[in-house]
């Protein structure tokens, strides 16, 4: 009796030092990864914030109120009107196309996912190019257009924020169809017979059935593509052609050509801080939305 | 066929034909614009017109004898395979021991190193920016490599793990219990088996390095811009037609290993 009394214990402590020994190795093999993530983006993003808030002279909000000067302002409201319009864009597009290719056959299904899947893996900056020889004033569709006779003149397209939108549109429309794609394999479909079946109009049934249903994939395509569009460069530096502001290519800007890194850093945190709100209230709209689902 | 009902709720394939159309055109506005690069690159005029008036190979000449490009595309899959050699490793490694531990820091850890995934990429090349410049690493390779690794890690690490969440840990316990050590279980029994996720991680190691442009603009000058760096900065100031050309390898390139990585899909 005794003997189990001592022995036990022991064991257990035993046990459980191996098993503390055990989860510290297998953490440690996150180990190298973990530096590279923590040297190259945890420390530098909080050196950012502490030159946003700590200048020559002491703690400043000098950087942020800055923020509020016209143009600083006009650079937020361009980039928050592309990044709406294109997200809207892309369902319009986007969501037809998810819907049709969850209900084609199998074979016919992988060739749309295969052109979906192209230009997600061709180079960016080639997709941009290719829209600049299409956009541009001596472009292909002004060339065409000109020569069927139904313009005289060149249609601005290229380098303003027609062309930015287009070519933005066409970088995140992939980003959109394919969580919607998988989520829309997920619904039954039996659900929308028993409607049809119960008296609702074809309409009727897509609406009230089949979008509710498809609404975590959209929500997840919808913030996916606004929050990258939010942070975007390359295709609105191009296509823009200087006369489309955005939030990041102000803090390209004021880095590479003033070199004012207050300027910089509270420019980079407020879009941090944008996007990390938009992505956890998603998240927090979502996780309530499951745990009312559940009940 | 047209008036046969389409899907449950008796809409027949006449009634949605607008659907058919507008999925039609959604898709040619995905692929035509980059297939449309293609023959433009074969053309001989420096002027862009399609289909070209006159066919040459004009613009592979001025790539193949540019010193400056070719030390681009060099320095670029230079970058592009060690990128893939540390981001490989390093995210199998850590998807590895997060997915096998029970420790509560294990979670964190996770959302910790696929922060790189959701922090926008200008934010992370100023950081990087500042970090290398004290240390010397701007306009290197070895800094490329490592800013390309931080921003590959998360997706060779959701690669990986979804496919230790398809393999049976217990097999590889089995193996320990027979007096394999952990290593060599890893290395035998489970390595074999993930081996398909962990080859299609490295190759999209491979496309993000290689496609980056963010970055190599902010931290790559001199002899170490890469491809894309000067794609970006002669698109700038005006289209050169060489740039068809070079689009165009790089579309056969793309094509290529999206074929290998359906193939390896495929096979899991």
């Amino acid at each position: 009796m005794t003997a189990t009394e001592h022995t036990e214990p022991l064991n257990k402590q035993a046990l459980k030092r191996q098993a503390r020994t055990q989860q510290r190795n297998e953490l440690s093999l996150s180990l190298p990864a973990f530096i590279l993530v923590g040297s190259l983006v945890l420390v530098p993003i909080g050196w950012l914030f502490w030159l946003s808030i700590y200048g020559a002279d002491g703690f400043t909000a000098e950087n942020y109120i800055r923020l509020l000067h016209p143009s600083y302002k006009k650079t937020l409201i361009t980039t928050f009107e592309l990044a709406f319009l294109v997200t809207g864009l892309c369902i319009l597009l986007g969501y037809p196309l998810a819907y049709l290719a969850s209900q084609l056959k199998p074979r016919m299904a992988s060739l749309v996912l295969l052109c979906v899947l192209f230009p997600f893996w061709t180079s960016l900056l080639v997709r941009t190019y290719a829209w600049l020889v299409l956009l541009q004033r001596r472009g292909l569709i002004n060339t065409w257009l000109m020569d069927m006779g139904l313009i005289d003149a060149p249609l601005k397209l290229a380098h303003n924020f027609t062309g930015t939108t287009i070519g933005m549109v066409h970088i995140m429309l992939p980003f959109f169809v394919l969580p919607l794609y998988a989520s829309m394999k997920t619904v039954d479909l039996s659900l929308l017979k028993a409607a049809a079946n119960l008296g609702a109009s074809p309409v009727k049934a897509f609406w009230q059935i089949y979008v509710p249903l498809t609404l975590s994939g959209l929500g997840a395509g919808v913030i996916l593509v606004f929050v990258l569009s939010l942070g975007f460069y390359v295709t609105p530096a191009l296509l823009g052609g200087g006369r489309v502001m955005m939030w990041a290519m102000q803090i390209e800007r004021s880095m590479a050509v003033y070199a004012d890194w207050g300027a910089a850093s509270a420019l980079g945190v407020v879009l941090l801080v944008m996007t990390l709100g938009i992505l956890w209230a998603f998240a927090r709209l979502t996780g309530a939305m499951s745990s009312v689902e559940g009940k | 066929m047209w008036n046969k009902p389409a899907t449950d709720t008796q809409v027949t394939h006449l009634q949605r034909l607008w659907l058919y159309i507008l999925c039609t055109l959604v898709l040619l506005f995905l692929v035509m614009p980059t297939l449309l690069v293609i023959p433009m690159s074969f053309s001989d005029s420096r002027y862009l017109s399609f289909p070209p008036e006159s066919w040459s190979l004009r613009w592979y000449r001025a790539y193949f004898s540019s010193a400056e490009w070719l030390q681009a595309t060099a320095v670029s899959f230079k970058v592009a395979f060690l990128t893939m050699i540390l981001a490989t490793t390093t995210g199998t490694l850590a998807s590895y021991g997060l997915h096998t531990t029970r420790a509560r820091l294990g979670k964190y850890m996770m959302v910790l190193l696929t922060m790189p995934m959701i922090i926008p990429v200008i934010l992370l090349a100023v950081g990087i920016f500042l970090t290398f410049a004290p240390v010397g690493l701007n306009s290197t390779i070895g800094g490329l490599v490592l800013a390309h690794t931080v921003l590959a890690i998360p997706l060779v690490m959701i690669t990986v793990t979804a496919g230790l969440k398809n393999f049976d840990i217990n097999q590889e316990m089995v193996a320990r219990s027979m007096g394999a050590s952990r290593p060599w279980a890893f290395l035998t029994v489970t390595l074999p088996q993930i081996r398909n996720s962990v080859l299609s991680g490295a190759l999209l190691a491979f496309i993000i390095s290689l496609d980056e442009v963010v970055i190599a603009l902010l931290i790559a000058g001199g002899d170490k811009a890469t491809l894309t760096r000067r794609m970006f900065l002669a698109l700038r100031d005006e289209i050169d037609p060489t740039i068809a050309a070079i689009s165009t390898l790089l579309i056969v390139f793309s094509i290529v290993m999206l074929a290998l990585s359906q193939f390896l899909q495929s096979k899991k």
